[in-house]
């Protein structure tokens, strides 16, 4: 009994976790602080116009005879999907295969790269947008004034966090001895993508798409700067007529981005449930909250600027 | 493992290929790591690439896989240059040091692996993973994940899945260095083992001299980019041809002595020289009148005996003094000082027992010695 208690008292102070009171506190005052604000909105939605409470404004968004008030935010939320949907088509197809390419075929590329991928940090988008737009009017010429093109510029500005996701994991897995063995049993290197990379940085490509769509339901220099109609710039159109329109809509959004982040939470691959289990989920939530921060900071700022 | 290895050897027996480096050179950019590689391999044989860290042995290994290709020379495998063949193309496993199971893959998915790439249909799939398992000891882990294995379980499980798919040839990068002092010992003579039951053409990279001579049937020892000496592990320890294989295997005291005629002086003998000793020695014009050189004089080469004894009863070996005495289980080592400052290690029975500070007396069994010139 007292070899068992000798045993168990390093393992406690090995495993480095700390009392359970300790991490529901943790919790707790981390939930309240993303609460709060979403509370403090829903219960600025509630606000009727003579007083008290009630669902006026809710009923109001969906209400057939608003619907022309509210075209161009729902245009601007449907160019935002979209937007959305390309720029993680642009992380999964270029990105990705770019970043394996460098991480295990020109590893000494990695440090330009990592330089390169910093750059969208460190311009402010004010300055990115003085440069995109001579670009935008050749883009416009050849192409065409198609919403899709932001997605070209959006892809810059989530470069970034697609990168450090998706090589963070890399590293983690050990790639290049894992595709040097699967190369050895006879696999080309799309099937060593499809079948090794993938699922190895699923959890850095999960991130990376959360964040991707965070960004972009939340950009809003870019576009307006480019005279792009997306949810952002709806949101700011509206909310000067209509400020509980606004705060709705973004409230809406940052319920659905956090389910979609619950959701991705909690779906794992069977090999991976207890794997690095641990680490998954801190990486999961970190890239959770910082999803969450960027949307929820997005919105903050075009409520602050109009409310 | 015996039993396993007996009841699958029918079914998964395949046949070894002939190997042969022609001239392999690899450079990275002005650093050439392999200098005119010439090694020729024999079906089913089982060679060891040793060497410190830094010698080429990985990176021959890697050309050899098609992970690398050679900057000039011609790598034959089967009497086909597969030069221009890509890996995935080289129908040659690998297993790695590091334990390269995917780890979102079940044990019977990973060894299946390879299965799936030669799009070998499902049945008889699973029961070639099947086999290959039972192969290796591990039949009852195939729905586990590769973190629910141990690290020398894992290992395991790679080399199913590189035995598999019958390849040509199996290559080894370092397999056990992962795995602790006892797992390393089982798993190396499993391997050793299977190599023999399945007829395998093999090549086992390794920094670990025990482990190379234990398993190979030949062992080349490279130093810098080029093999110093290929031969039965047995010769490279009796007969090293150079001073770096006889400081490399095994263990020597280094002892000044001076040479003449094929033979060294050494204090308190005079020892016959290598022919390959001799040689080099020529070679460098050494050979002729008396040479000052450096004689390699393995551990188990000297006796010891106490001194009143001992010295009433021969005229040849030197007093020296015992610093310490070590029990090795089947063998003790003891330390001794000799008058000259030189401290010299000796292995003897575990019934011979020295005190420190005790006068012994050193003398040699009489085996040629590796020297070298200094």
């Amino acid at each position: 009994m007292s070899a068992r208690k000798i045993q168990k008292a390093p393992a406690a102070a090995v495993s480095g976790q700390p009392p359970a009171w300790l991490r529901r506190t943790i919790l707790i005052v981390i939930c309240g602080v993303f609460l709060v604000p979403l509370l403090a909105m829903f219960e600025f939605t509630l606000r009727q116009q003579g007083g008290g409470y009630g669902l006026e404004h809710w009923a109001a968004l969906v209400d057939p005879e608003n619907s022309r008030m509210y075209r161009n935010l729902v245009k601007g939320i449907g160019n935002s999907l979209l937007l959305a949907a390309i720029t993680i088509a642009i992380v999964w197809l270029l990105f990705l295969p770019t970043i394996v390419l460098v991480h295990l075929q020109f590893p000494r590329l990695s440090r330009v790269f990592e330089l390169l991928t910093v750059l969208p940090i460190a311009i402010p988008a004010i300055v990115l947008v003085v440069g995109l737009a001579p670009l935008y009017r050749i883009i416009v010429q050849m192409l065409g004034g198609h919403i899709w093109t932001l997605a070209l510029a959006y892809g810059i500005l989530v470069l970034p966090f697609a990168y450090r996701a998706i090589v963070s994991e890399l590293e983690g897995m050990g790639a290049k001895t894992l595709v040097e063995a699967a190369r050895s049993l006879g696999a080309s290197w799309f099937t060593v993508l499809w079948r090794v990379i993938v699922p190895g940085v699923r959890r850095g490509l999960t991130s990376a798409t959360l964040i991707t769509a965070a960004v972009v339901l939340g950009e809003f220099t870019v576009s307006s700067l480019l005279n792009r109609v997306t949810m952002q710039v709806a949101l700011v159109e509206v909310s000067k007529s209509d400020p509980y329109a606004a705060v709705i809509t973004s409230l809406l959004s940052l319920v659905i981005v956090f389910a979609l982040l619950f959701i991705f939470a909690s779906i794992r691959p069977r090999g991976q449930r207890r794997l690095r289990s641990a680490a998954g989920n801190v990486s999961t939530t970190t890239a959770a909250t910082a999803t969450a921060a960027a949307t929820a900071t997005a919105t903050q700022k075009e409520v602050g600027a109009n409310g | 493992m015996a039993d396993t290895t007996n009841a699958t050897s029918a079914a998964v027996a395949q046949k070894g290929t002939p190997i042969v480096f022609e001239n392999v050179a690899k450079a990275y950019g002005d650093t050439t790591v392999l200098h005119g590689i010439n090694l020729s391999i024999e079906p089913g044989e089982f060679v060891a690439l040793l060497g410190p860290s830094g010698c080429g042995k990985t990176t021959m290994l890697r050309c050899l896989a098609g992970l690398e290709q050679p900057t000039s020379g011609r790598i034959l495998v089967g009497g086909e240059d597969v030069s221009p063949v890509p890996v995935n193309k080289r129908d040659m496993s690998v297993v790695f040091q590091a334990y390269s199971l995917f780890p979102h893959m079940t044990v019977a998915q990973n060894v299946g692996f390879g299965l799936e790439m030669r799009k070998v249909g499902k049945a008889e799939r699973l029961s070639r993973v099947a086999e290959a398992l039972e192969l290796v000891g591990l039949g009852h882990t195939a729905n586990r994940f590769a973190h629910q294995l141990s690290g020398g379980q894992q290992q395991r499980v790679a080399l199913a899945r590189a035995l598999v798919t019958k390849p040509r040839a199996l290559l080894l990068d370092e397999p056990l260095s992962a795995l602790d002092a006892k797992v390393r010992v089982r798993l190396r003579d499993e391997i050793k083992a299977i190599q023999v039951e399945l007829g395998i053409t093999t090549i086992f990279v390794t920094h670990d001299q025990e482990e190379a001579l234990a398993v190979a049937d030949r062992v080349a020892v490279m130093r810098d980019g080029v093999i110093e000496q290929l031969g039965a592990p047995e010769d490279l320890y009796r007969r090293p041809e150079t001073p770096f294989v006889a400081s490399f295997i095994g263990e020597s005291n280094k002892l000044a002595g001076v040479y003449s005629d094929g033979q060294v002086r050494l204090p308190g003998a005079v020892l016959p020289v290598l022919p390959a000793a001799i040689s080099v020695l020529s070679e460098g014009g050494s050979a002729a009148g008396k040479t000052d050189v450096t004689a390699f004089v393995r551990p188990e080469q000297l006796r010891l005996a106490a001194l009143p004894a001992a010295a009433s009863n021969e005229n040849e070996g030197l007093v020296a003094t015992v610093v310490s005495s070590g029990f090795f289980g089947a063998h003790r080592r003891t330390i001794v000082r000799t008058d000259a400052g030189e401290t010299i290690t000796v292995q003897h029975g575990t019934g011979e027992q020295f005190a420190p500070e005790q006068q012994v007396k050193l003398s040699y069994s009489g085996d040629a010695v590796a020297v070298e010139a200094r």
